[in-house]
């Protein structure tokens, strides 16, 4: 273990920002180097905005997003198609297809997926919550945005059972041909998941 | 001539000559650094026992997805106690030179070790996008009892030689694997939830289906390319495989057996449950080996005619591979050489040299390789150096 070399109030900061994501020991170091360096600038207001924060965060009772609110922005938003609901396993899957602007439409957020292999069961995610959403009516059509890995697509195959019979359409994202990508570099999986889901122009 | 020349190579499948120019080895088994230049399309490494002959091609191994020729964990692989290992390589391939690497680095917190691929210095999304450049076969002493041993190791054998033609194989294998084991515990915990055991059942049928297939699909190409292929001193091998899915006509629709085989998890349930696992699908899948001139089960000929055995399906994959991938696979034979008379011996070199592939090759006694002469590397390998 390397000695310190700063008291353990700025050694703690440096330990914590050392967890966020993307951030290591050596730039959590900086980080820390930066705030403490410009206390009034930056460290005051974000030890501030943090504090906030803390005490404001919440889940949305509807989505299941988290935000200062509840209901959350975006489902307070009137502009929003509110009868497409797009399903996402996490809110960072949210922030992604916000990011693109892909559709103006609400979100359910499911919290993770089924797994039995870490324990997480339906009750550990906000499917109740989606089932009794839809059962609410109002809402037309249902995505599921969840990742095409073997838990992702178990779990979507779940909603989809616990769906049957309502009067609700249920679709999928498509899988296949990247935005800019050549056939030829495809491996076959893709290329066939292309072809099986291709539309019509 | 030069008319004559390029229907020669068209005849050969045109497959492009792919080979390492170059090998490098930092802190792996009992290599503290190597660097070695290779010149030859045969690279044969002699040495005492335990000089580091197999961990060489082990190295080497470690260019393609998985975890080598000797299924080790990456802790073994690092140099007595060193905290990762890298393993580099310049390789003449198919798009022209290429520098492909895999290093392994415990984690400073975790100290798991963790596997990076990096592709002309840029990090690789997985280690399959190793095939895209290099696809590498292997015949080791420790397969020896691949016919009499249990069906496991021929299962594995035989998903190593679908990956090599089909590059998705190895995330299909996985991702079944996975599921079947959320289901067993789903089981052995006692879950009443139809639905969730529905959906991880609908997802091992899609998987399972399409790994039989692709299975399926293997056996039959290798039997065409033995079928065609002249008679040499390695016996024909004929493949019986069996898809573990109880009938084993997998000519239907993959959408019936698809329903096929979920029903069946659905109705197995209680039995499985009982067992602890599951008792039927593609991950019981066997392959069963025949002489084909003897009509004999592989596992009852004698040890030198299943290593014969072995040998000829290895040498009908590699050509099978250059046909279908357009790009020639390497070789590596470990301690082949020393089972086989000095007739066999000098045939097989002889149709390694015709499928036009580099081979690796390992072996105690430098003279029995003396048939290859000039158009080997010969490298004597003494404790973890060049000698």
């Amino acid at each position: 273990m390397a000695k310190s070399i700063a008291g353990p109030e700025i050694e703690r900061l440096i330990q914590l920002l050392a967890k966020l994501p993307g951030l290591g020991p050596r730039s959590a170091r900086r980080a820390t180097l930066q705030l403490v360096k410009r206390r009034e600038q930056l460290l005051a207001p974000l030890a501030a905005a943090m504090a906030t924060a803390v005490e404001t965060v919440k889940v949305c009772s509807t989505c299941g997003n988290i935000d200062t609110r509840d209901p959350c922005t975006i489902c307070a938003d009137a502009s929003r198609d509110h009868s497409v609901v797009i399903v996402v396993e996490d809110v960072a899957d949210l922030w992604a297809l916000e990011r693109a602007k892909a559709l103006n439409a609400a979100y359910h957020v499911l919290g993770g997926v089924l797994s039995p292999l870490e324990g997480i069961g339906p009750d550990e995610l906000t499917i109740r919550q989606l089932v009794e959403r839809i059962a609410g009516g109002g809402v037309k059509e249902l995505i599921l945005a969840v990742n095409a890995t073997v838990e992702g697509q178990t779990t979507a195959h779940y909603i989809m059972d616990q769906l049957a019979g309502m009067d609700v359409r249920i679709t999928r994202l498509a899988h296949g041909v990247p935005v800019g990508g050549e056939l030829d570099y495809l491996d076959e999986g893709t290329l066939a998941a292309a072809m099986r889901s291709r539309t019509a122009m | 001539m030069v008319v004559d020349e390029t229907a020669a190579q068209d005849n050969a499948g045109a497959a492009v000559p792919v080979r390492l120019t170059e090998l490098r080895l930092v802190d792996f088994r009992n290599y503290a650094g190597l660097r070695l230049d290779l010149t030859g399309r045969f690279v044969v490494l002699c040495g005492e026992n335990g000089a580091g002959k197999t961990n060489l091609l082990e190295a080497v191994s470690l260019l393609s997805p998985g975890r080598g020729l000797r299924r080790a964990a990456y802790p073994e692989m690092a140099r007595g106690g060193a905290s990762g290992f890298a393993v580099r390589a310049g390789v003449e391939g198919a798009a022209g030179p290429v520098a492909l690497a895999t290093t392994v680095r415990a984690d400073a917190e975790t100290g798991s070790f963790a596997r990076q691929v990096k592709i002309d210095e840029t990090p690789a999304r997985t280690a399959d996008e190793l095939l895209d450049h290099l696809r590498i076969l292997w015949l080791t002493p420790a397969m020896d009892g691949l016919f009499t041993g249990p069906a496991g190791d021929r299962r594995r054998f035989l998903d190593r030689l679908v990956l090599t033609i089909d590059p998705a194989h190895g995330r299909r294998a996985a991702d079944y694997e996975r599921a079947m084991r959320s289901r067993n515990r789903l089981l052995a915990d006692g879950c009443r939830d139809e639905r969730w055991l529905e959906g991880i059942e609908a997802q091992m049928a899609e998987l399972g289906i399409a790994m039989a297939l692709a299975r399926r699909e293997l056996t039959g190409l290798l039997r065409a390319i033995v079928d065609a292929a002249d008679d040499t001193p390695f016996p024909k091998a004929d493949l019986v495989l069996s898809s573990g899915l109880g009938e084993d006509a997998l000519d239907r629709p993959a959408a019936d057996m698809e329903d096929a085989l979920r029903l069946s998890l659905a109705r197995s349930r209680f039995a499985d449950a009982a067992a602890g696992r599951s008792l039927e699908g593609p991950h019981r899948a066997d392959l069963a080996v025949f002489h084909r001139a003897k009509a004999m089960p592989a596992a009852l000929s004698s040890t030198g005619e299943q290593k014969a055995l072995l040998i000829g399906l290895i040498l009908a994959h590699a050509s099978l591979v250059s046909s279908m991938g357009g790009a020639t696979p390497v070789l590596l034979l470990d301690e082949i050489a020393a089972h086989l008379d000095a007739g066999r011996r000098a045939a097989l070199f002889d149709l390694i040299d015709g499928l036009g592939v580099q081979s690796f090759l390992t072996g105690t006694d430098p003279n029995l390789f003396e048939a290859l002469g000039s158009r080997a590397q010969h490298l004597t390998i003494r404790s973890g150096t060049l000698a």
